[in-house]
């Protein structure tokens, strides 16, 4: 790793400001189910934060809520020191908070470029933008170039390659490459190793770092614990609906933040949320 | 790769199964006959097909067939006529399953110098092909009429008749073949283009039943509750005849006091004949309609000879016979036994 | 910067060839229809001698196709969202009786009696949009439902009667116009054909060249990837079932010209025989993947082994056996692909 990035990540988070992205009191039930109750979130600017909880737990909820893609039945979410109610992904987006879905959110059938720039197509300038339609290719595949080489993605050749052929850790690096390619400043991960072997479980690792090293907050849901434990500066432990602890991970063991997640041990005081 | 290969490797084959197949029908003679029918599954067709493929054989001239893939199927007859245009056919016997639809396409046909010939049911209007071999639908018709009339002898006067005809917009045929039913049983049919204008008070009522089985029992249901007492049944084709019987038979109607005639000359239709089911019927001849159609065309392939028309009629009438196994004075006919070795389908 | 980041090529070690192959078969899919069209080109030269190729055959051929190529067009932008739509033929039907019935019946002028036509064609496929958009009912069952719907206008609006030539030739002719040929020494070309090719042109054009019809692919590949993706995937199924009914309708007009009469028979077996060309065209029929040029070739593909076989005297039951095979062969080969990609 080169010298440069390692002084950024270095920088240690301010925590005296306010959070960058925080929720309080969310709630959300589905009929009878109980998705969210009365859950607490909260981001700090240049952080890495890990999010655990057990199948169940509620955490794709309320990370949907900070996505833009659930919408809480309560509670507020604040972003940069002002309420938003996002009505869809594309709303959050456009207030810079990416998500890398599960399913990764790619049209298989399309090219890397066409996936980078999906929804949110350059239009040529003049006529041919305006009454025609047609897209401006060229200078889509001019910043495709950039975005992936800044990425260090650059071994990926040829960007008018159909995604369905890449491989999964190749696809993983597509999806992250269009979450950090519009000026965003939260990237939401969700499961990014989910069906990657180790080596390209490793790749994205330092690809995750490297966004970070760009300035951006990152918020990485995983049930992956040796990821979560090399990577976070802060891990939130979601359980029954609800933040039932915020733990850093040279705080505790993994062993022990498993049985807080599991409801086997009772949260250290000092770390309750 | 070898995914890729493998499948060139059938196409391949594939191809060369459609060579094989063509050099068994190769084109050394120089007359082609062309058959079109409306479908290739109702037996009727099939039967025209079979005629029309041994009259070829025997004249040793050309012939394929073609078929719509359903009744109405306009566009693929449509197709069919180009291709054997293209193809340099001498002549086309068509079975129209649009018989306006079809005329602009004859005409393109005949504009290249090809016999047209429609078989079984008449273009509209009539002379947009070059002649027309059918069945008299009317002496179908009258031939059943003057049977039914015949068998009831004195109870004639006071019969009650049912008739399930085939559909409202009124075709040709099913007019044709009601009409002379009625004639037959001496109703007055004041205008005999029209069906329905009658108002003859045995008549009990007229169902459209679509010529199938289901409609024919439906029909039947229908007119046993107008009149429990009917006692003649006509119906358009033997399907009919089927349906409606199964209706007397739930109504218990089904001891003989019911004459239910019909029109066709189906196998199923002549063994109901000889199972009483059905008490005539007129039996028409599309294998004899296709193979005449071969003949002409081969006619005017030679020197030129146009078709003729049967005296009295505007088309060549292909012939009708009556089967029935209770024969009546003045009325030729044959009993099921022989119908059965002429039958179709 | 960071060490640079490799991922190694998909874990099956796969030589760099076939993987170039692969990726050429992706983005060209084009390319095995074609190959299949010339194939067939060169057998039906050899079997059927000179008279296949004659100009006269062969524009005969493009008329044959321009109608279910047409309606080919309206299914591959439906297929490519992962839908289907058996109404197609019926729509197709209804949009023609309606320019008869108002152009002849009632006396508008045929050009009113046209777009008017065209109207209903939309408004069908608008019918179509809003039972799967919105009330997200799977298409084969929706357009089931609208088929035998859409079918009985038909027979409502005609009575099952068929608008004769000679009654459209008496003041609507313009309808016929679709069916007027242009002479190319031998060869007579509609111009039903040619507006085929422009509509194919734009249809190209508004699926690879704007942001619309990216969208379409991306819905089809995967409809909840492409929300998440910040796609408005209601507007753009809405839009595709719309476009398709203005497509019927107009194909609707072509029919017109084609056989010179409105007739409300028929159709019954367009929606098969335009979803043969487009999955020989080589479209998935799971959405997401497959082109206009494609279609086109699918239905070309259809049309000559039709005249072909017809020509070297085969019986229309092998005409049907081979174009049963092409459809077998080219979805065994979608689905082939699809397995080595994932």
């Amino acid at each position: 790793m080169a010298q440069e990035d390692i002084e950024l990540m270095s920088v240690s988070v301010d925590r005296t400001k306010p959070p960058l992205l925080s929720a309080r009191n969310l709630h959300k039930s589905y009929g009878r189910v109980v998705a969210m109750n009365g859950a607490d979130f909260d981001l700090y600017e240049g952080e890495i934060l890990a999010v655990i909880g057990d199948n169940g737990a509620g955490k794709s909820s309320m990370i949907g809520a900070l996505a833009g893609a659930v919408r809480p039945d309560s509670g507020k979410i604040v972003f940069d020191g002002k309420e938003v109610h996002f009505a869809s992904p594309m709303e959050a987006r456009e207030q810079g908070i990416e998500t890398v879905f599960q399913g990764l959110a790619l049209a298989p059938a399309l090219t890397i470029v066409d996936n980078l720039f999906l929804g949110r197509e350059y239009r040529q300038p003049g006529l041919r933008g305006t009454i025609f339609r047609a897209l401006d290719r060229r200078r889509m595949r001019a910043e495709a170039s950039k975005h992936l080489s800044d990425l260090g993605l650059a071994t990926i050749q040829n960007i008018d390659q159909v995604v369905e052929t890449l491989s999964g850790g190749q696809r993983q690096g597509v999806a992250v490459a269009r979450a950090c390619a519009f000026g965003s400043r939260v990237v939401i991960l969700d499961e990014p190793t989910a069906a990657l072997g180790v080596k390209e479980s490793r790749k994205v690792l330092e690809l995750i770092r490297d966004v970070r090293a760009r300035g951006i907050s990152i918020v990485l849901i995983s049930h992956n614990m040796p990821l979560v434990f090399e990577l976070a500066d802060r891990v939130h432990v979601h359980r029954l609906g609800r933040r039932i602890a915020q733990v850093r991970p040279s705080d505790i063991t993994m062993s022990d933040a498993v049985a807080i997640m599991t409801g086997a041990m009772e949260p250290p005081p000092d770390a309750a949320a | 790769m070898t995914h890729i290969k493998r499948w060139l490797g059938h196409s391949v084959s594939v191809a060369a199964i459609a060579i094989g197949c063509t050099a068994a029908s190769a084109q050394d003679g120089s007359v082609l006959v062309g058959l079109i029918t409306k479908t290739d599954t109702n037996p009727f067709f099939v039967k025209m097909r079979e005629g029309a493929a041994e009259k070829a054989d025997e004249l040793g001239v050309n012939f394929q067939a073609f078929a719509g893939k359903y009744d109405g199927d306009n566009d693929t007859q449509v197709t069919a006529v180009e291709n054997l245009i293209s193809a340099g056919a001498k002549g086309i016997l068509m079975v129209a399953s649009d018989t306006k639809a079809i005329v602009p396409t004859i005409q393109k046909a005949r504009d290249a110098g090809i016999l047209v010939i429609a078989l079984d049911t008449p273009l509209d209007p009539f002379n947009a092909a070059d002649a027309t071999f059918a069945t008299d639908n009317f002496e179908a018709g009258r031939l059943i009429g003057a049977w039914a009339k015949a068998t009831m002898g004195d109870g004639a006067a006071n019969a009650k008749i049912a008739f399930l005809d085939a559909h409202e917009s009124q075709p040709t045929v099913d007019v044709l073949r009601d009409q002379g039913f009625m004639e037959g049983f001496g109703i007055d049919i004041m205008n005999p283009d029209r069906r329905g204008d009658e108002t003859d008070e045995r008549i009990v009522g007229h169902f459209m039943a679509g010529g199938s089985e289901v409609g024919g029992r439906e029909g039947m249901e229908t007119l046993l509750q107008k009149d429990f007492d009917l006692n003649v049944v006509y119906t358009i084709n033997e399907p009919t005849a089927a349906g409606a019987w199964e209706a007397l038979k739930a109504a218990g109607k089904d001891d003989g006091s019911v004459l239910i005639t019909s029109v066709d000359g189906g196998c199923p239709g002549v063994r109901n004949v000889a199972d009483g089911v059905i008490g005539a019927t007129s039996m028409q001849f599309p294998l004899r309609m296709a193979a005449f159609g071969v003949e002409a065309v081969a006619q005017f392939a030679k020197d030129g000879t146009m078709p003729e028309v049967t005296e009295g009629l505007e088309f060549f009438d292909t012939g009708v016979t009556l089967v029935t196994d209770n024969p009546v004075e003045g009325i030729e006919s044959i009993t099921s036994t022989e119908a059965l070795e002429l039958c179709w389908g | 910067m960071a060490d640079e980041i490799e991922f190694p090529g998909a874990a099956t070690g796969r030589s760099a060839l076939s993987r170039r192959i692969l990726n050429h078969l992706h983005a060209n899919p084009t390319i095995i229809p074609l190959f299949v069209l010339v194939i067939g080109l060169i057998i039906f030269s050899f079997v059927v001698g000179e008279r296949f190729f004659h100009p006269f055959n062969l524009s005969l051929v493009l008329q044959q196709v321009t109608i279910i190529g047409t309606v080919a067009l309206a299914q591959t932008l439906i297929i490519l969202t992962a839908g289907i739509d058996l109404s197609v033929g019926a729509i197709m039907i209804l949009s023609s009786v309606a320019m008869g019935k108002l152009a002849v019946t009632l006396g508008y002028p045929p050009e009113i009696a046209l777009l008017l036509g065209i109207g209903v064609g939309g408004l069908c496929g608008w019918f179509n949009g809003i039972f799967v958009t919105y009330i997200r009912l799977p298409p084969f069952i929706v357009t089931l439902g609208t088929w035998s719907v859409f079918s009985a206008m038909v027979q409502y609006f005609s009575n099952g009667e068929t608008i004769a030539q000679r009654d459209i030739e008496a003041g609507a002719e313009f309808l016929q116009w679709s069916g007027e040929a242009m002479k190319f020494g031998a060869a007579r070309v509609t111009t039903g054909s040619i507006m085929m090719l422009m509509l194919a042109g734009f249809l190209w054009y508004m699926l690879n060249r704007t942001a619309f019809g990216r969208h379409i692919y991306a819905v089809g590949g995967d409809q909840e990837a492409a929300r998440l993706s910040g796609i408005n995937t209601k507007r753009v199924l809405m839009s595709v079932y719309l476009i398709a009914g203005l497509i019927c309708g107009f194909a609707g007009w072509l029919m017109i010209g084609r056989i010179g009469a409105v007739s409300p028979l028929g159709g019954e077996m367009t929606n098969l025989d335009s979803i043969t060309a487009v999955v020989i065209g080589g479209t998935s029929l799971f959405g997401g993947r497959g082109s206009i040029i494609g279609t086109l070739i699918g239905a070309l593909i259809v049309g000559f082994f039709r005249n072909g076989l017809a020509l070297a005297g085969l019986d229309v039951l092998w005409q049907e056996f081979t174009v049963g095979l092409l459809i077998i062969t080219a979805v065994s080969f979608d689905q082939w692909l699809r397995r080595i990609s994932n």
